[in-house]
């Protein structure tokens, strides 16, 4: 067997328990380890160490059934201190969690935790044999659907952090299972409606079982008492059918009849009551028709759409699961702050604002906070999508959520956890998934009217029925409350954009107003901020026009040299475009990277001054460069542009131009608005000369600039006026006023100002080319909507004229209106889909962030 | 014929048994991961001790 289920690990030469290629034997060292009677390869001390434990400890197995390598230590990302929490003295964090129940009288606790990369039968068998052998374990059971593991054991013998080392020992982070993140009550709603659609199909074939002989004994063969037996035998496994599986529509309708409202649940449960009540007089009159199996056919089907758009459901929450794991699960409280430095590990949950936290490098921000001490550089990408570490220190805000990267720093909390960005953003998450958008509230209406029509409609064909043929006037009248189909105009609009709304959530863009993605479709004017939106937002270095004989290169070296000793935002410019040269040319580090610096003094308001290798260099405005050089070179400023001089003594060398950098992405936004008919127009509150060089760059036509914020207002306003509808995208914080003004506004994502934006929608990734993605959502999703109407619309007009000419009867009215909502969810789900031509690196960066944000940083 | 009288009632019967059986092993939690033993039942093994300590320690099917 395992022969068969040696995957593809085992035939790449590499390291055979991790897969990284195997060094060459250098100095006559090799490690390996007999696996399965065969000399493995391993890569390092490391792996074949775990791999001997592996199989002493007799579990070989694991590398027949397992599917892929074990993860190396890039992937690595639980922070051990942690762990200890979940000790028995503070057990109680975990209990008041909702995680944890004990048992008094057992003394045994039960537990859930989610655990993170189970990936295939090995991870199961390997986790439930490792945590086996702990003692004092009762029960372990690892559900591979929800990734989640439920283990109980004695807590006088074994100590739940005891659980987390073990599995951190074979390679599984595990974390304390969230009720919420796993969404128990949508669990709870699934499992029970499986159960209500297993009951329903049961008795629908058990019914059809008694109804098919009456069918097909047409010629009078079947006598008086067989036929009664039958339909009182279809009569029983109806009742199952309907007591328990019929539910949700009886308790929908009920809930719809309560608050004055027709929905789709009341036909159907009229339709359901009217066919029962109708066949039960029948089977105890004596005589008259049965529709037992018409009837638990029927609500079988319609379960089955239900389940159908359940499902649809929970696979729409899973994009949040990732921004769950971002909080940390602890923190180092340093109570006697700033007197004594002692730290003490308490749960996040129990942190509150002014409490003063130490935070090492690599780990995760519990909440947010200002920098007391320190200067490090954090990794905010899981909240922004932002994958450049951002530069932080004293008395700099920091996110909750985001990873200090670099140094230790010491944060007084401004918020605890719970009012942390990163749950801000989920509440945003949650809230933006509740609304229900214009056309959607329009479907509801419709259907509402649609459902008191249809039954007087019914009501009408019954009575007209009872004049023509009064035999055929009941099931016809139940086929026309059946076959109508106001769950598929209901659908149509939701659930496409539940689809839409968990694809984009994906791509880290969040909707907050539901109206998002209709109103940008119509929107006919794009309005774009400059600063932050078109633009990065901080200098970039433009241009270096040489003023002497050096090599452009070498003065930025010397540039770069000299200003890794300034914290001035201009110098960071420079530093990032030596860096940017060194890393394109290959050059393994740059030349002067080794040559010494000294002497570097900072003039305020002025430039740097300091010696590279022995030579005088200074570098900053003209003016203080020229005391140096003794005499003075034409300044030409360009629109937009700052320029810093370097000079030597006696020498002019370069000039470095700086300026606010173009968004990489804007070109190809613009110009896919343009190319959609909409007009781009550049509002902006820095100079016009600034905005139209930035609007010329971009082939946008109409530049304004030195617009005041009122001013922009009202430029809006009167556009609105003209009957435009107008999108605007901004950074979200200084235009405030004229994004909610607009009619669907951006904004740029920023972890820290998240609670403060006042915009529809959110690009969490910070990146425009996120809003061609959401137009482009936005079309699909508006051309699914118009499908899933135009299709409950004709299936209505066709199949309703049909029932009450008595061309259907009511079975043939169930299939075909559950198949109608089933045409409709799954014609939503198909917006789930991100197309992967798109797709650069934001998935691969969603997965990635939640693993590894330390790792990548600290390489910086 | 007249054995149906009896037999369709005793059929009545057998399927009320079998939503009964069917309630008590979807509380049992059954059918909550329709995956995770499909996988598991591939494993052996390949040390009895280990095996008899594992199964020591896992004693509830159900849970």
């Amino acid at each position: 067997m395992s022969a068969v289920l040696c995957g593809s690990p085992q035939v790449v030469p590499g390291c055979f328990h991790c897969g990284l290629p195997v060094p060459l034997e250098t100095e006559g060292k090799s490690w390996q380890v007999l696996i399965d009677g065969v000399m493995r390869p391993m890569c390092c001390p490391g792996c074949q160490t775990v791999a001997q434990c592996i199989v002493d400890n007799g579990l070989c197995d694991f590398y027949s059934t397992r599917k892929w390598f074990s993860v190396t230590a890039a992937q690595e990302t639980l922070i051990p201190p942690e762990l200890q929490l979940y000790d028995d003295a503070h057990t109680s964090a975990v209990e008041q969690a909702g995680q944890t129940t004990t048992d008094p009288a057992m003394e045994t606790c039960e537990a859930a935790f989610s655990i993170e990369g189970i990936r295939c039968a090995a991870c199961v068998w390997l986790i439930e044999r490792r945590l086996a052998r702990l003692p004092g374990m009762c029960s372990i059971n690892v559900n591979v659907s929800t990734e989640c593991l439920h283990v109980r054991w004695n807590k006088t013998v074994c100590k739940p952090s005891d659980i987390l080392k073990s599995l951190r020992e074979i390679g599984y982070a595990a974390y304390p299972f969230d009720p919420v993140r796993h969404g128990e009550q949508l669990e709870r709603t699934r499992k029970k409606l499986f159960r209500q659609l297993f009951i329903a199909g049961l008795s629908m074939m058990q019914v059809m079982m008694y109804a098919l002989p009456v069918y097909l004994a047409t010629d009078g063969t079947m006598d008086e008492a067989m036929t009664s037996l039958m339909r009182w035998a279809g009569l029983l496994l109806t009742l199952p059918a309907i007591c328990y599986s019929a539910q949700p529509f009886f308790y929908g309708a009920w809930i719809n009849l309560k608050h004055r409202w027709l929905g789709m649940d009341v036909p159907v449960s009229i339709g359901i009551v009217a066919a029962f009540g109708g066949s039960v007089m029948a089977t105890l009159r004596g005589h008259g028709d049965v529709y037992f199996d018409s009837l638990t056919m029927f609500i079988f089907l319609l379960l089955c759409s239900r389940y159908l758009e359940l499902m649809a459901r929970r696979k729409a929450a899973s994009a949040l699961d990732n921004l769950h794991h971002a909080l940390p699960a602890s923190a180092w409280r340093m109570p006697g702050y700033p007197f004594c430095r002692d730290t003490e590990l308490i749960p996040a949950a129990q942190l509150r604002a002014d409490d003063v936290i130490l935070i090492k490098p690599g780990d995760a921000i519990a909440a947010d906070g200002v920098i007391l001490e320190g200067t490090t550089t954090v990794d905010v990408s899981l909240l922004t999508g932002e994958s450049q570490a951002q530069s932080k220190t004293i008395g700099a805000n920091l996110p909750g959520g985001a990873i200090n990267a670099t140094q230790p720093i010491v944060m007084r909390v401004t918020h605890a956890s719970a009012d942390s960005t990163l749950s801000v953003l989920m509440q945003l998450i949650v809230r933006a998934g509740q609304g229900k958008p214009q056309l959607s509230l329009w479907a509801d209406k419709v259907a509402a009217w649609f459902v008191g029509g249809l039954l007087l409609f019914a009501v009408v064909v019954f009575f007209l029925w009872q004049w023509i043929d009064p035999a055929r006037a009941w099931p016809i009248a139940i086929a026309v409350l059946v076959v109508s189909c106001p769950c598929a105009l209901s659908l149509a609009t939701p659930t496409a954009l539940a689809a839409a709304t968990d694809r984009l959530v994906r791509r880290k863009i969040l909707i907050v107003q539901p109206h998002v993605l209709e109103t940008l479709h119509r929107a006919t004017h794009i309005i774009f901020d400059k600063t932050g939106t078109l633009t990065v937002g901080k200098p970039v270095l433009q241009n270096i026009e040489t003023l002497g004989i050096a090599s452009p290169e070498w003065c930025l070296q010397v540039a770069a040299a000299l200003e890794v000793f300034s914290a001035h935002p201009l110098a960071g410019a420079i530093v990032d475009a030596a860096k940017d040269r060194s890393r394109q040319q290959e050059s393994d580090l740059s030349p002067l990277a080794a040559s010494c610096v000294n002497d570097v003094r900072e003039v305020a308001g002025q430039g740097l001054e300091g010696s590279v290798d022995g030579v005088l260099f200074r570098f900053g405005a003209a003016a203080f460069v020229e005391k140096l050089a003794g005499y003075s070179v034409t300044a030409q400023a360009a629109v937009g542009v700052t320029s810093i001089y370097l000079g030597s003594r006696a020498n002019w060398l370069a000039r470095f131009d700086v300026a606010d950098g173009l968004r990489s992405d804007a070109r190809q936004v613009v110009s896919h608005f343009r190319a959609a008919g909409k007009t781009v127009i550049l509002l902006s509150g820095d100079q016009q000369a600034v905005a139209r060089h930035v609007a010329e760059a971009l082939g946008i036509s109409t530049a304004l600039g030195e617009y005041l914020p009122e001013q922009k207002l009202a430029y809006v306003q009167a556009l609105q006026g003209d009957g435009a509808i107008v999108a605007m995208v901004g950074d979200g914080i200084n235009d405030a006023a004229v994004l909610r003004a607009a009619d669907v506004s951006f904004a740029m994502g920023n972890g820290a100002a998240l609670a403060q934006m006042h915009a529809d929608c959110v690009l969490l990734s910070g990146r425009l080319s996120s809003l061609s993605e959401v137009d482009a959502t936005a079309a699909q999703t508006l051309s699914v909507i118009r499908q899933n109407l135009t299709w409950a619309l004709l299936y209505n007009l066709v199949a309703i004229p049909a029932a009450a000419l008595g061309l259907l009867n009511p079975w043939l009215s169930g299939i075909g209106m559950s198949v109608s909502s089933a045409v409709v969810v799954l014609n939503a789900l198909r917006l789930r889909r991100i197309k992967h031509k798109s797709g650069d690196g934001i998935e691969a960066a969603t997965g990635a962030l939640v693993t590894s944000p330390s790792l990548r940083t600290s390489s910086m | 014929m007249e054995a149906l009288f009896l037999l369709v009632p005793l059929s009545i019967g057998i399927v009320f048994i079998a939503i009964w059986l069917f309630f008590r092993m979807s509380d049992s939690g059954q059918f909550d991961d329709m995956i995770g033993p499909a996988l598991r039942i591939l494993h052996d093994d390949d040390r009895p001790e280990i095996n008899q300590k594992s199964e020591n320690v896992r004693p509830d099917g159900d849970g």
